[in-house]
């Protein structure tokens, strides 16, 4: 049970939604755009967030789809996980998607709130980051298109309002060779210890991680390294670990632990990726 | 437009049949089938979506119904172990295959398997079978015989 009430919208076009949540925190409320709404329902059940107003925006047409289109293909931010992973059409991010949470909640949990949560695994972000994905957001002031690199340093930078209408993959990075590597301390659900998405592009190793440290990244500074086949794989390894950008313990492991754990991820990775 | 404020009387479709109640906004839908509807079949267990005792079928895919809000149920077909009515292949496998001790997660458990069944109408690979289960939990450790009843519902027809 919830404790308390909050009013809910269920706005029938994108325009819609932002205009409600921006009238709404003009007036000094607070309010949530609501997909799946596992995120929102638990910390309101728990009391950690208490919006006034929750705005529905999954059964908006345009959040909804996924569909090609002449030169990338478009994932809606209200597609939910398991839509994105039986559809299979960039691969890479199908892969994460069947790694987050269990299998019924794939089933609700969209993109958007996967990004825009405030959960540290963002395991839809690696495959976005590696393929140079534009992100489109529509806030008060207007619809923007940008690099989704440019918005997301950890977590995503949106303006007031400002709500993630889509995502585009270009073509070239779903038929990329890929890699994903999810490795939880207990059960296969869990959260990761450590997750590792990689995408080749021009025989170059792309590589971008979640659930090492506190927040999703990509690093060229340790592509830059596990690219440079002078050095050995572990000797590569090695290295990568050293350039991990925070040092994260929580209860499944230790920052040692994930460290160790990276290691030998990311050489099973090189072993795989050279030598088949 | 919807907009819900204070209490509201939402029409829900489950099993084929037409229900209203009157919820808050923020109700969740696993309570307003408990308690305003009194259809029991979907169990309270962690409430946070983690063991899926809750486990309903919206629009032929499986929910935690604790982290569904009753107001977005709306316009959605919702199906719960009484649209099941006893005698459903899921039902009668894990009654021959004997796949329960205290039976608390079973509701959740048949609910998956029905909607595994509605969506793979022949056995699908057992690495699906493995994710479609393990949003589930049973704590008195049924799992394999969860798994045989799985199996044993294939063979049987309607």
């Amino acid at each position: 049970m919830i404790p308390f009430n909050f009013t809910y919208y269920r706005p029938d076009s994108l325009e819609e939604a932002v205009r409600i949540h921006s009238e709404l925190t003009s007036k000094g409320l607070s309010a949530v755009y609501y997909s799946g709404g596992s995120e929102i329902i638990t910390m309101c059940r728990a009391g950690s967030i208490r919006p006034d107003a929750v705005i529905d925006i999954k059964e908006i047409p345009e959040l909804k789809s996924l569909a090609m289109d002449e030169s990338c293909l478009r994932i809606g931010s209200a597609c939910t996980l398991y839509k994105i992973k039986q559809s299979k059409a960039y691969p890479l991010l199908a892969l994460a998607c069947g790694r987050i949470a269990d299998h019924t909640n794939q089933c609700r949990i969209t993109l958007g709130g996967n990004i825009c949560g405030t959960i540290i695994y963002k395991e839809t972000v690696p495959p976005l980051l590696l393929s140079d994905a534009e992100v489109t957001l529509l806030g008060p002031e207007g619809k923007r298109t940008v690099p989704f690199s440019d918005v997301f340093d950890g977590r995503i930078h949106l303006l007031p309002s400002e709500l993630l209408v889509s995502a585009q993959i270009p073509k070239w990075a779903l038929s990329a060779q890929h890699f994903h590597i999810k490795l939880t301390a207990q059960e296969k659900i869990d959260y990761p210890l450590v997750s590792i998405a990689a995408l080749i592009k021009d025989n170059f190793l792309r590589i971008a991680f979640s659930g090492v440290c506190s927040f999703p990244f990509r690093s060229q500074q340790i592509e830059l390294v596990l690219n440079n086949k002078s050095l050995s794989i572990s000797e590569r390894a090695e290295r990568a670990a050293s350039l991990i950008p925070e040092e994260y313990s929580d209860r499944a492991g230790s920052a040692e632990y994930r460290r160790f754990v990276f290691k030998n991820a990311i050489e099973e990775l090189l072993e795989e990726w050279e030598n088949g | 437009m919807v907009k819900y404020e204070d209490k509201v009387v939402v029409t829900l479709d489950i099993n084929g049949e037409v229900h209203k109640a009157a919820v808050r906004p923020s109700d969740v839908l696993l309570d307003v089938l408990r308690q305003k509807l009194g259809l029991t079949a979907a169990k309270p267990g962690c409430k946070n979506g983690d063991c899926g005792t809750c486990t309903i079928i919206i629009d032929g895919l499986p929910a935690k119904s604790c982290l569904v809000l009753a107001v977005e149920a709306e316009n959605h077909k919702i199906q719960t172990v009484e649209g099941l009515r006893g005698q459903s292949p899921a039902q009668r496998a894990f009654v021959d295959a004997n796949a329960f001790q205290c039976g608390y997660c079973t509701s959740g458990f048949l609910m998956v398997c029905e909607a595994l069944r509605q969506n793979y109408p022949t056995y699908p690979d057992e690495q699906i079978v493995e994710e479609w289960l393990q949003s589930n939990l049973c704590r008195c450790t049924s799992y394999k015989e969860i798994r045989n009843a799985v199996r044993l519902m294939y063979e049987y027809k309607t």
